[in-house]
Parts: structure tokens; C-alpha cells; sequence
């Protein structure tokens, strides 16, 4: 029988320098490795808050007795709720949930101050948009409190008997397109961006690279093609890659989670498009950047991780500061998943779709710009 | 005269970084030539014929490709070109009928279908034409690659070093098939490595570091060399070779299988280097300097600029 070969150190050793050298060439790669950390530190130290403040709220005023001044201004100074404005309407208030500008509707009856020194418990009705439950929950918990302490220094001397023991105003919360507060109901049709957004900039991110790196790329730019044709003729493909999955997601949310489909289908198919083909235009542009398979891997982790963290699917997208809010007006899966939790939860038509759908297809247009023009036709 | 010119550049320069790949080289191939491209490894032979079809772009030059500016015109002229690429550069995933058809469109050729058949058929892989072109052998794989560089009909076919580890037979049938295609007035600028296909060629340019060294037919290109040689043989020849490089009047000496080729450029002076060394057991014979003698010669004359 022959010896086995023993472990040489030297061998071992040559294998450690080779590494270490060609871990140093590929330079995009190493700034990557310390770029992504950098990134999640700053993403979950600094833009992440579980307990988002300030949200906004409009006030639907009936009546324009004291209390209800105090009422108002007491808001307008809580941390919880940041006044944006005056509605005169039911429907204006109803309009502006269902387009997400606000989180809070929050409505003081007539003759709010009349009833209230009679003693009579007027109502306040709150009506919250809670397609998230937990952007909302603090919120409301603070509200009851936050009126019953505003109220105080007015209610003094003989008033101070209405405050009595569970407050002189009652408190109606509606919490609307999501009543019981099911999580999975925010979640999975949310899921359905997180999914496209992660596969689809990962197909088409390695859709130039491997012609590169396969060396077919020399044959491709020998025909007489157009950047575009290439570029397109590689993500249309891809939709029905997307409209695969999101099928799936579909299927699952309604047989599985039961989540309810409050809007048009068809509608959401249709938009879903817009969003897969703007995913693979970032794929596809991605490409054109990277010089191997495994920087566009790494280009496309480094687009997922704010998209996953900021765009509003983990953490309550008004949790988050100004800034990082701005970053994640950038990214079409923050517009999409307002879209699928609108048309699924909401029943969202075009007009509140379209809010958000041309940003999207702004999205798309730029990236597929400077991927056309990062095209390179030759060699060089 | 000129519009028998299928290619016709002066100047073409490229660089990379402070390195000079192709240093204004001129060139001229009529309609219906064979035109070799020789030279040793990083001479630049790849990216003059790049810069031919618009790979890359040159730094200067001028001139005309097909009858279109070289600079200008590239995208006109990759419609006429075929251009076969050093390393096999079709979709390995992709079947042979598949690839073929592929190229048929991209060049949006007519009747598609009927060129993609016969041109399988031409092939000899009716029978195979659904097998993943990754999975053929080099030989074919280069033949497939001829064939898709054929379909869209094209007048000038630009071919980077086509038979490479291609074994000898399937090399005599390239060539058979490209003196076939020269004959109905195709035209072929193809670069190689071996002095046998150097020698099948109508004409030659010859190509070291980015320089044109020389250019013409075989026996002008030999000509042009003037250089004296004497073929040896007998024992120990590395011995014999290792002396004879010393001595002033030798400027090459170089094994050629059994037998020794000891060159000069001066006739007179190589004859009286080597007059002490003509003695028994060794052979000396003077002969007709061969092709690899000169581009031997040429190469050991020009600077490595790497």
C-alpha cells in the first residue's frame, strides 16, 4: 500500500498567499465585503424604529367650542401624531387613508365641547389606516391618555367632576382595511416585491456578466446589434419568470393566509409588470457595471438590503428618519408594496395605483438609461 | 484597382494603457485572397482584427473595410463580416441548430430556415443537430463556429487563429473549405501559428509587437528575409548549436527536427563562421531558406514590449 501524501505546510501555505492576492485584484469585491456591513449597521442602527412617531394625521373639526381647540393643538404638540391638516369631509378623509397620506383620520363631532360640559361623553372617532398593524399600535394606546391630559387643565374648579375615571370624552377606534390586526395580512402580499425585488435584479445582474465571462460576448458585439435590443431582448424573458412567482404568492396568500383581495386582480397583474421590469432594468444595468458573476451577486445584495429594510416591508416605513425615508422614496419596492397592500387590503383603484406606478416607471426609465449607455458596444 | 481592395487601412493604432499593441499598421487584401496573419503570441494580430470589425476601437487609422469607413462604419461592416473569435464563442447551452438559427436572426437573413438546414446539412450533422453545441469535440466545435460565420453570406471573413487544437485531419478540410470559399470570392483574413497553413496562404503579413514586419507573398516574404542558410546533420546538434550561436556570421541556429538550420544575413561571412565546424561526422548542406527561418529571424530582431 503507498503512504498517503502528508499535509505540507507549504502547500497550505501557497494557497493562503494566492487567495490573499487575488482577493486584492478583484477590488470591487473586497470594497463590497466592507461596504455591506457599513450599510446594515447604518440601515438597522439609525433608519430602523419599531415605534414610529409623528405620523401623520388630518382632523375632520365639526365643531368649534374650546375643548376641541385644546383637542386639537394637544395633537398638533404630541409625539405620536403630526397634524397635516384640516379635512371638511368624510370622503376627503376616506381619500387620503386609502392614498396612505395619512395614517390617522381623526374625527370631533359636532357640538364636540357642548356635549362634553353636559357631561354627555361625546365620541371621538379615530380611523387608522392599519394594512400595518404595528405602525399604528402605539399610536392609538397613546391617544386616550394623550386626551384626557389635554383636557384636564381645561376641565378645573366644578368642571373637574367630568374628567371622571375613564375620561370625559369616549374614544372610537376604527382600525381600518386590516380590523383584527393580522400581521400576515401586511406581510405576505408585501412578500411578493421582497421576492421579485431580490430575483429579479439577481437574473438579470448576471445576464451580461456570464456572456463575459463565457467569452460569447466577443460573438454577440461581432453582429451588428443595438445596445437596446440587447438589453430589452434579455429582461422581457424575465417577466414571466416574475408573473411565475407572483402567481405563487398570490395562491398562497389567498389559500394559505387567507389574506383578503379587497380590489381588482387584474389590476395588480397589471401593475406587477411595471414593477418586475423595473427590477430587471436595475438587474440588467447592474450588469453592464459588474465584471464578474460574483460582483453582480454582490451589486444586487447591496440594492436588496436597503430595499428589504427601508422600503417600509420589515419596519413601519414612517418609523424611519427623513433620510432614510427619501432613500426609500427611491426604490420602486416602497411604491409597490403601498400598490399590492392598497389594491389587496385597501381595494385601491387605478387613480390611487398610479400615485405610485409612475414612479416606478421612472425608476425603470433612468436605470435602463444608464444601462444603455453603460453598454459597452466594444471591447475596450 | 482600389475597389478590389476589400481591406484597406493605414495607420491602425491601439493601446492599452502606456502599452502599444498596434502600432500604425497598414494593410491591403483584394477580393478573393487568402491573406495570413502570422506572429508570435501578443502581437497584436487579435486586436488589428478587432478594430477590423469594431470590437474595439482604434486610437487612429484610416481606410476602408467593404467599401465603409473603418472608423465610421463599423456597424455597416459587421453585416458583411464573419468574424470567428480564438475561443469558441457560441451558446455551449444551446444546440447546433439553435445556435445557428440564432445568428440567422441577428443578421435578419431571409429565408432563415432553408440557410439554417442546408447549412447543417453542408455540416454533416443532420443527424446531430439537436445535440448541445457544448458538448462537440474541438474539431467540430470549430466547424460549427465556420458555418454560423457563413450564414448571413458575407464578403470578408475575419478568422482568429480558426485551428487550434484542431487535430491534423480536420485542419487539411478547414483549409480545403476556405481555398473552396476564396474560390467563389470570399475573402479571408486569418491569423495562425503553423508555417504549413503560413504556406497555403496567397499572401502574408508577418507581425511582432505591434509592428508589421513584413508582408507578401511566400517567396517575396522569404526574399525579403535575405537570409543564407545551411542545414546540419550528426550527432550531439544541441551541442554543436550552442557553439555555433557564439560565433560571429551566425545569427540563428535552430533545431529542426533531426537536422540543424544555421542562418545568416551575410552569405559570405556565415560560410566562413562555419568552415571550421564542417568535419566529419557532421553533414552541412546549404539550402533554401524556408518561412520559419525568416519569421525566426524577424522575431529574434524585434523587442518584447511586455
Amino acid at each position: 500500500m503507498k503512504k498517503r501524501p502528508s499535509l505540507s505546510i507549504a502547500r497550505f501555505w501557497a494557497i493562503i498567499i494566492k487567495e490573499f492576492i487575488q482577493m486584492r485584484r478583484d477590488r470591487l469585491t473586497f470594497g463590497m465585503i466592507v461596504g455591506i456591513p457599513v450599510v446594515q449597521l447604518m440601515l438597522f442602527g439609525y433608519a430602523i424604529n419599531g415605534d414610529p412617531k409623528h405620523l401623520p394625521t388630518a382632523v375632520l373639526m365639526a365643531d368649534s367650542g374650546q375643548y376641541s381647540r385644546t383637542l386639537l393643538s394637544a395633537l398638533k404638540n404630541s409625539d405620536y401624531f403630526r397634524f397635516v391638516r384640516q379635512i371638511q369631509t368624510e370622503a376627503e378623509g376616506e381619500a387620503a387613508l386609502a392614498r396612505g397620506e395619512v395614517q390617522f383620520v381623526i374625527n370631533i363631532p359636532e357640538n364636540f365641547s357642548r356635549n362634553l360640559l353636559r357631561g354627555e361623553k361625546p365620541t371621538v372617532l379615530v380611523e387608522a389606516d392599519a394594512t400595518d398593524p404595528s405602525a399604528t399600535g402605539n399610536a392609538i394606546a397613546s391617544l386616550r391618555t394623550l386626551i384626557a391630559a389635554a383636557l384636564v387643565n381645561d376641565l378645573k374648579g366644578p368642571l373637574t367632576y367630568l374628567a371622571g375615571s375613564d375620561g370625559p370624552v369616549a374614544l372610537r377606534v376604527h382600525a381600518r382595511y386590516n380590523p383584527e390586526g393580522v400581521s400576515q395580512y401586511n406581510i405576505v402580499p408585501g412578500l411578493m416585491g421582497v421576492v421579485l425585488t431580490m430575483t429579479m435584479v439577481m437574473i438579470t445582474g448576471l445576464a451580461i456578466t456570464r456572456e463575459r465571462e463565457r467569452g460569447t460576448m466577443e460573438n454577440l458585439l461581432s453582429m451588428p446589434t443595438r445596445p437596446l435590443e440587447v438589453l430589452l431582448g434579455k429582461i422581457i424573458p424575465y417577466i414571466f419568470v416574475g408573473y411565475i412567482q407572483a402567481g405563487l404568492i398570490l395562491v398562497a396568500a389567498r389559500f394559505l393566509f387567507h389574506v383578503p383581495m379587497a380590489g381588482s386582480i387584474l389590476l395588480l397583474l397589471l401593475t406587477t409588470s411595471v414593477f418586475i421590469a423595473a427590477n430587471l432594468a436595475m438587474g440588467i444595468t447592474f450588469s453592464t457595471l459588474a465584471k464578474n458573476q460574483l460582483q453582480a451577486v454582490q451589486m444586487t445584495f447591496f440594492f436588496f438590503l436597503p430595499s428589504l429594510l427601508l422600503s417600509g416591508f420589515m419596519f413601519p416605513f414612517r418609523g424611519m428618519p427623513e433620510w432614510a425615508q427619501i432613500i426609500g422614496e427611491v426604490l420602486p419596492l416602497t411604491h409597490f408594496l403601498r400598490i399590492v397592500r392598497g389594491i389587496m387590503l385597501k381595494g385601491n383603484g387605478a387613480g390611487e395605483v398610479l400615485l405610485q406606478l409612475w414612479q416606478i416607471t421612472l425608476f425603470a426609465l433612468i436605470v435602463l438609461a444608464i444601462g444603455v449607455k453603460r453598454y459597452r458596444k466594444t471591447l475596450d | 484597382m482600389t475597389d478590389n481592395l476589400v481591406i484597406d487601412v493605414r495607420g491602425m493604432t491601439k493601446s492599452f494603457g502606456d502599452r502599444t499593441v498596434v502600432n500604425a499598421i497598414g494593410l491591403q487584401v483584394r477580393r478573393g485572397e487568402v491573406y495570413g496573419f502570422l506572429g508570435p503570441n501578443g502581437s497584436g494580430k487579435t486586436t488589428f482584427i478587432r478594430m477590423l470589425c469594431g470590437l474595439l476601437a482604434a486610437d487612429a487609422g484610416e481606410g476602408s473595410c467593404l467599401g465603409f469607413d473603418v472608423i465610421r462604419e463599423s456597424d455597416l461592416i459587421k453585416r458583411q463580416v464573419g468574424y470567428m473569435t480564438q475561443r469558441f464563442s457560441f451558446y455551449e447551452d444551446l444546440s447546433i441548430a439553435e445556435n445557428l438559427d440564432f445568428v440567422a436572426r441577428m443578421y435578419g437573413v431571409s429565408n432563415r430556415r432553408d440557410l439554417v438546414k442546408e447549412s447543417i446539412e453542408r455540416l454533416g450533422l443532420s443527424g446531430r443537430q439537436k445535440q448541445l453545441a457544448g458538448e462537440l469535440s474541438g474539431g467540430w466545435k470549430q466547424r460549427l463556429a465556420l458555418a454560423a460565420c457563413l450564414i448571413h453570406n458575407p464578403q470578408l471573413l475575419l478568422l482568429d487563429e480558426p485551428t487550434a487544437g484542431v487535430d491534423p485531419k480536420a485542419r487539411r478540410d478547414f483549409w480545403e473549405q476556405i481555398h473552396e470559399l476564396a474560390g467563389q470570392g470570399l475573402t479571408f483574413l486569418i491569423t495562425t501559428h503553423y508555417m504549413d497553413e503560413a504556406e497555403r496562404c496567397d499572401r502574408l503579413a508577418y507581425l511582432s509587437y505591434g509592428n508589421l514586419l513584413t508582408h507578401g507573398t511566400v517567396s517575396e516574404v522569404i526574399a525579403h528575409g535575405r537570409l543564407t542558410t545551411w542545414s546540419v546533420t550528426g550527432p550531439e546538434l544541441n551541442e554543436l548549436a550552442r557553439r555555433l550561436r557564439g560565433i560571429e556570421g551566425v545569427q540563428q541556429a535552430v533545431a529542426f527536427g533531426s537536422r540543424l538550420h544555421v542562418s545568416g544575413t551575410d552569405a559570405a561571412a556565415l560560410e566562413k563562421a562555419i568552415t571550421p565546424l564542417r568535419l566529419e561526422p557532421y553533414k552541412w548542406q546549404q539550402i533554401g531558406s524556408g518561412l520559419e527561418d525568416v519569421f525566426i529571424h524577424l522575431m529574434g530582431n524585434s523587442k518584447d514590449n511586455f
